[in-house]
């Protein structure tokens, strides 16, 4: 008898893409894929069950199906097509509660995994420079995603607290990058001018979305032997990148804008409809946020395969080339270091 | 000017300087050095437009040049091509970045080039006991503070890169101000300072980083100049506690000559509320001649390493052992206050 694995937000690329590789996992038996709106991808063969989590009828399924794991992944930052701030967060924090209430009542759950993110920890110019798990934020975000994640994990907490038989793993993912993503963050990146903060280059970290769904799939089996998987773990790629170099990678000019003007550009652009300027995504393209990611090596067991420049790259090479592509700006510094009167004739390098 | 043959102010110096060279010929801004300084004379001021022409906005300063190549062509021609590798890694974001946003290629070429000339001209900083230093490993570095304007600690930075045998990178603990002002914060990261924190201070000292702290904090920066080197507490001996539960030595640090560079008569404390600061300095020039008041006076500095006090003997309950922090803390303040009056005694006069 194999696991039921129930997945919540299977709309998106990554939920889908999670629903088609946990079903070829040998330890599984078979998937129930949730979400208040039918998938435009394809779901493998996995049973999708439509179903609002914010109703009662959540509980109805995890009866029907025996759903032994949970996998609570409707927890975003943007609404998926035309949904409104307000609907997107009663998804997040509503829906959490009664996906939690649900599973609470339900004798056959046996683990939980919760995609969160790291913006619990909100960014502050008085944080530490690298958050751990256990760091205590200076300010607790004020509003938004930010602080949908730090209502939902609190709610988690009180689960775990609840049901203490059952396995919760919470994953704080930092930013989700790769070639189908499809967050507020990858849709910035897509701007073909960057508006960035003036005197502000904030420190960034991404996860691969391969990595993401790898990590997922870890958090969702029995842990390895020698490894924990429940717990609350940072989930980032190695090092770092600073916006502009992220810029410079991606061969798109920045317009710095001073920071009492940004609220103002962002509502412009929002208006216009090109992206979507939150205020905690401000706050993180302001100062930044880098995780430590100690845990999610020592206790989960987990290596990412992409590090945050590799991720990033390969981001990039799904975009296509900007405006000023770095290639480019490579043959011009190249051709000025090949003229007679800067030496090039004479040393090659 | 910035980077012509350094004059040997003393013993120490003379040895770091000697010392380091071999290193240095890695840089690419300095690659000529050994052979061209002695002959070429316009050379060492272009070395430092070379560093500043780094940046994207100034164009390739080459055709200039080009007369003063021919004779020793070798030496100039890799330091343009090492200019224009540069440049191209800078373009494209090819350079690696810590944790920390610490980027070592653009301190190394630029911040601290443009910082020499005010440590090798205008201060003209003296650096006693760099050997105090360990070659390797965590170690924290705790000065005194002064002077308004934290200069002291940009050239307590430039001190242990330029002195060090190793070349070391001082990595300096700053105030939350300077993480929340614009452009500041930005050049603070990259320069490889991060806030103090007492997280921050262990995983710097964890990897195994040079830490320089100033414990005094605004207390010290902004005193008085009518109580220059006194110095003030040292805040709640946080430091002491971190250093132990990494482990790393702690290396008392003085400077002499920070005290004066902007002697602080008054403090409008009204003007610092609005601002938003703790302290708005009132000196003989600021802000009464504007932006030249801001200028700081070309004081003569002194900064002296102590003897390292060791962190490693005690037991692992120390660091949370309030008397002995109280202990070790007097410790490191007597040794740094009793240096600071030797070096006082010895100074001939606060310009020269």
């Amino acid at each position: 008898m194999g696991e039921v694995v129930l997945v919540t937000g299977v709309a998106r690329q990554l939920g889908g893409r999670f629903v088609r590789r946990v079903q070829r996992d040998p330890e599984v038996d078979r998937v129930i894929a949730v979400d208040a709106v039918p998938p435009e991808h394809h779901l493998g063969g996995a049973d999708f069950v439509r179903a609002d989590i914010r109703q009662p009828a959540i509980a109805k399924i995890l009866a029907e199906y025996g759903v032994d794991t949970v996998v609570h992944m409707d927890v975003t930052a943007t609404a998926l097509g035309s949904g409104s701030r307000g609907s997107v967060k009663e998804t997040n924090v509503i829906g959490t509660m009664q996906l939690l209430g649900a599973c609470q009542k339900s004798p056959t759950v046996k683990r939980l995994v919760v995609k969160s993110s790291t913006s619990v920890y909100g960014s502050a110019p008085k944080d530490p420079a690298v958050f751990t798990e256990t760091t205590v934020p200076k300010s607790l975000p004020s509003g938004g995603f930010a602080k949908d994640t730090v209502e939902v994990e609190g709610y988690v907490r009180g689960f775990a607290r609840r049901r203490p038989d059952v396995a919760v793993c919470v994953l704080r993912f930092a930013n989700i990058l790769g070639p189908t993503a499809d967050s507020p963050l990858a849709e910035y990146f897509s701007l073909p001018v960057l508006p960035t903060v003036f005197g502000y280059d904030p420190r960034l970290q991404f996860v691969h979305e391969d990595d993401a769904v790898e990590v997922l799939r870890l958090a969702s089996h029995e842990p390895r032997r020698g490894t924990l998987n429940s717990g609350t773990f940072n989930i980032a790629g190695d090092g770092l990148l600073l916006l502009s170099q992220c810029s410079r990678r991606l061969g798109r000019p920045t317009v710095p804008v001073l920071l009492p003007a940004v609220t103002w550009v962002g509502s412009a652009l929002r208006t216009v409809g090109m992206t979507d300027f939150s205020p905690e995504q401000l706050r993180l393209l302001t100062h930044g946020r880098v995780v430590a990611t100690r845990q999610m090596r020592e206790t989960l067991g987990f290596e990412p395969k992409y590090t945050t420049a590799e991720a990033f790259a390969d981001f990039v090479r799904s975009r296509g080339p900007g405006l000023l592509p770095p290639g480019a700006l490579a043959g011009a510094v190249d051709r000025i270091a090949a003229l007679p009167f800067a030496g090039g004739n004479r040393c090659a390098n | 000017m910035a980077d012509a043959k350094v004059i040997p102010f003393d013993d120490d110096r003379s040895r770091g300087a000697a010392q380091r060279s071999p290193r240095r010929r890695s840089s690419p801004r300095r690659k000529g050095d050994a052979a061209a300084v002695s002959e070429v004379k316009t050379l060492p001021g272009r070395q430092r437009e070379d560093a500043r022409g780094a940046e994207p906005a100034a164009g390739p300063p080459e055709p200039a040049r080009r007369p003063q190549e021919e004779p020793r062509g070798g030496g100039l021609d890799r330091r343009v091509a090492g200019g224009l590798a540069f440049l191209r890694r800078r373009l494209t974001g090819e350079y690696e970045v810590d944790d920390f946003g610490y980027d070592e290629e653009l301190t190394d070429q630029v911040l601290m080039s443009l910082l020499r000339p005010f440590y090798e001209k205008y201060f003209r900083v003296e650096v006693k006991g760099v050997e105090n230093i360990p070659a390797e490993g965590g170690a924290l570095i705790v000065a005194n503070h002064s002077g308004t304007l934290p200069l002291d600690g940009l050239m307590m930075q430039v001190a242990v890169h330029d002195n060090h045998p190793q070349g070391r990178h001082l990595r300096l603990l700053a105030a939350d101000l300077v993480f929340m002002l614009p452009v500041v914060n930005e050049l603070a990261r990259k320069a490889g300072h991060t806030l103090a924190c007492a997280e921050d201070a262990e995983r710097l000292l964890e990897r195994g980083e040079l830490v320089g702290v100033m414990p005094e904090g605004f207390k010290g920066i902004g005193k008085p100049f009518s109580e220059r080197y006194k110095l003030q507490r040292f805040g709640r001996g946080g430091f002491v506690s971190t250093a132990l539960r990494a482990g790393a030595p702690i290396v008392p640090c003085s400077i002499v000559g920070a005290e004066e560079i902007y002697p602080m008569i008054g403090n409008a404390k009204t003007l610092a509320r609005v601002l938003g600061i703790p302290y708005f300095p009132l000196t003989p020039t600021f802000p009464w001649l504007g932006p030249l008041g801001a200028l700081p006076l070309p004081t003569k500095w002194t900064i002296q390493f102590g003897e390292p006090i060791p962190t490693d003997g005690y037991p692992l309950e120390a660091a949370d052992d309030p008397m002995l922090m109280f202990n070790l803390t007097d410790q490191v303040r007597e040794q740094i206050q009793h240096s600071l009056y030797k070096l006082l005694v010895q100074r001939r006069s606060v310009f020269f």
